[in-house]
């Protein structure tokens, strides 16, 4: 039976490309696959942009095309990454132009058309700026717009594998999709072959997340771990659908039936009815089962048919947070940082600072889960007071600013820390939509 | 006795938006047999208290002894648009850590690993 070995790379833009590493050298596998955006990334990648026309996608797919390249030739290994963010033809550029530098012979694909933001007003006339989730209609002139865009599948991924693509880079497909369209092209499955397409994004959801699906965020016994040389994960994966998940010998981390279980329902809300763009995917039908040392099969997983719309995201600008953050020691560490929030609520008041919201909490006392934690007060050696309010200008931060500092010398004893005064940093409003898939798909364009 | 959810499973949390994904993995069936009484959707919003505004729905996962939870409104508006230090409600999963829970002893002792369990998925109550 054909089998295809695919190694994951990042799990978002930031995430660390060494432990894909060893997957390519030693961990025989055929593709890279690596997810690069998030809901706050396609934000970033957006105030890139309006710094300069030419960004717009994850500035780290040059250095780490520079690694991998020469890696991947030899080893004859190709890459599928969404690092394209909001500029995928901008990203193509800069690996051309690696691949030109280091004299290698590989075909670089590029999927875009998911941004709809010159479609809003097509949109608006469909009556489709309708937030999915709580059914108002969004008013986009209200707001300044960062992004919008669909979430596409597999296909056009598929699609520039099949006109012979080596590296496809894209914009806003979906995560698991980067790992499934291997599988799809490689065994020919069918669009409308449900239950194999739910079994080829089941094992691309337990990829898409590098670290975490192999020992990271681990929540059993994370201390037998070896997380300084943690590998990322690999699956061989057969042409019915059914994986095997490992990583390369000689690496760090776990694979096992415990962590790969946290992964698989990581962020899936509905586990029966996981809707994806290209197939409804029942999850809770997988089967994990521990076979040997790091491997653990992967199976059972069904669908449903695909649905007939792409969801879209819109981001927008939203004001601001302005943030102050602050220490004091024991004794009555926790007595003195609630001393000292009064007091900056009291001049915030006195000096006409308006906030929309406030959230004020303790670092090192309830800072993560605040009324959930109430224990009388543990003689605490520091508590930090963090104060967070939403406002409507940048300066405002600054304004705040002026009201923190003078704690330094007229608020209770024994401070430290200032690490906040009142920085300021945008704030981002998401709608999410649905957008039938014809309107979409007929701007969806591969070029190579 | 009493002992703390935390000697009983594991836990992993996420986020879609401004709602919060925990889920919970009993270490084997008669534990997640117990649990599936105890984790009620109500009893798992009260201990939330003003951390999650909207509803908890619970789904089952027999295949691998889990017990999924969605908290609606529970990341005071989303990772990209919140005050709050963990607007992405990594932490929401140890939250419920320290649920304590009155169990047999019994079912303590006998914690055998769980091995491959195939539950029937559709049985979703």
């Amino acid at each position: 039976m054909k089998k295809i070995r695919i190694g994951a790379a990042t799990g978002f833009y930031g995430d660390s490309i060494i432990p894909a590493i060893p997957s390519i050298t030693d961990g025989n596998i055929d593709y890279l696959c690596f997810d690069a955006l998030a809901e706050l990334t396609m934000a970033i990648l957006q105030k890139d942009r309006q710094k300069n026309p030419e960004w717009g996608y994850t500035k780290d797919i040059g250095p780490f095309m520079e690694t991998l390249l020469p890696l991947c030739v030899e080893k004859k290994v190709k890459i599928l990454t969404n690092a394209g963010g909001i500029n995928p033809l901008g990203a193509k550029k800069v690996v051309d132009e690696i691949i030109k530098r280091l004299n290698l012979d590989l075909k670089v694909a590029v999927v875009y058309g998911d941004d709809m933001m010159s479609n809003l007003e097509e949109l608006k006339q469909n009556n489709l700026l309708v937030n999915m989730q709580s059914k108002e209609s969004f008013k986009h002139n209200d707001y300044e717009l960062l992004f919008a865009n669909a979430y596409l599948g597999a296909k056009p991924l598929v699609e520039a594998l099949q006109q012979g693509a080596d590296i496809v880079i894209s914009g806003r497909t979906i995560d698991a999709a980067q790992f499934a369209a291997p599988m799809i092209y490689e065994f020919g499955w069918e669009w409308d072959d449900w239950d194999r397409l739910a079994k080829g994004m089941t094992i691309g959801h337990l990829m898409e997340c590098s670290g975490q699906a192999v020992g990271g965020n681990f929540s059993g016994d994370w201390r037998s771990i070896d997380l300084i040389n943690i590998g990322f994960p690999i699956a061989e994966v057969d042409e019915l659908g059914e994986a095997i998940i490992t990583k390369a010998p000689g690496t760090g981390g776990l694979v096992s039936r415990d962590t790969l279980k946290e992964q698989l329902l990581y962020e899936v809300h509905d586990p029966y009815n996981y809707i994806l763009p290209d197939v409804v995917v029942n999850i809770a039908d997988t089967c994990l089962e521990d076979i040997g040392e790091n491997q653990v099969r992967v199976y059972g997983s069904t669908g449903k048919p695909a649905t007939d719309t792409y969801k879209a995201l819109i981001g927008y600008a939203d004001g601001y947070m302005a943030e102050a953050i602050f220490g004091y020691s024991w004794p009555d560490a926790l007595e003195k940082a609630k001393s000292a929030s009064e007091i900056l609520i009291a001049h915030m008041e006195r000096d006409k600072l308006l906030y929309e919201d406030i959230d004020i909490s303790y670092i090192g006392y309830n800072s993560m889960h605040r009324s959930v934690i109430n224990e009388p007060d543990p003689d605490l050696n520091e508590v930090f007071l963090r104060l967070a309010i939403k406002v409507r200008k940048r300066s405002d931060g600054t304004r705040l600013s002026r009201i923190v500092s003078p704690l330094g010398l007229s608020g209770p004893p024994f401070l430290a820390g200032m690490l906040g005064r009142g920085r300021a940093t945008q704030l981002l409003g998401i709608c999410p939509i649905l957008i039938p898939k014809e309107l979409v798909e007929k701007q969806v364009k591969v070029e190579m | 006795m009493k002992v703390l959810l935390k000697e009983l499973v594991q836990v992993r949390c996420g986020d879609k938006g401004n709602d919060s994904d925990v889920n919970i993995f009993a270490s084997n069936e008669r534990i997640y047999a117990y649990l599936k009484e105890e984790l009620t959707e109500e009893k798992v919003k009260a201990f939330y208290g003003d951390l999650v505004k909207g509803d908890v729905i619970r789904y089952e996962v027999p295949n691998v002894l889990a017990f999924k939870f969605h908290l609606k409104e529970a990341l005071g508006g989303g990772g990209s648009s919140s005050l709050r230090i963990d607007g992405l409600g990594k932490t929401m999963g140890a939250v419920i850590l320290r649920m304590e829970v009155d169990i047999d002893e019994g079912l303590l002792k006998n914690d055998k690993k769980d091995s491959l369990y195939i539950g029937q998925s559709n049985s979703i109550s």
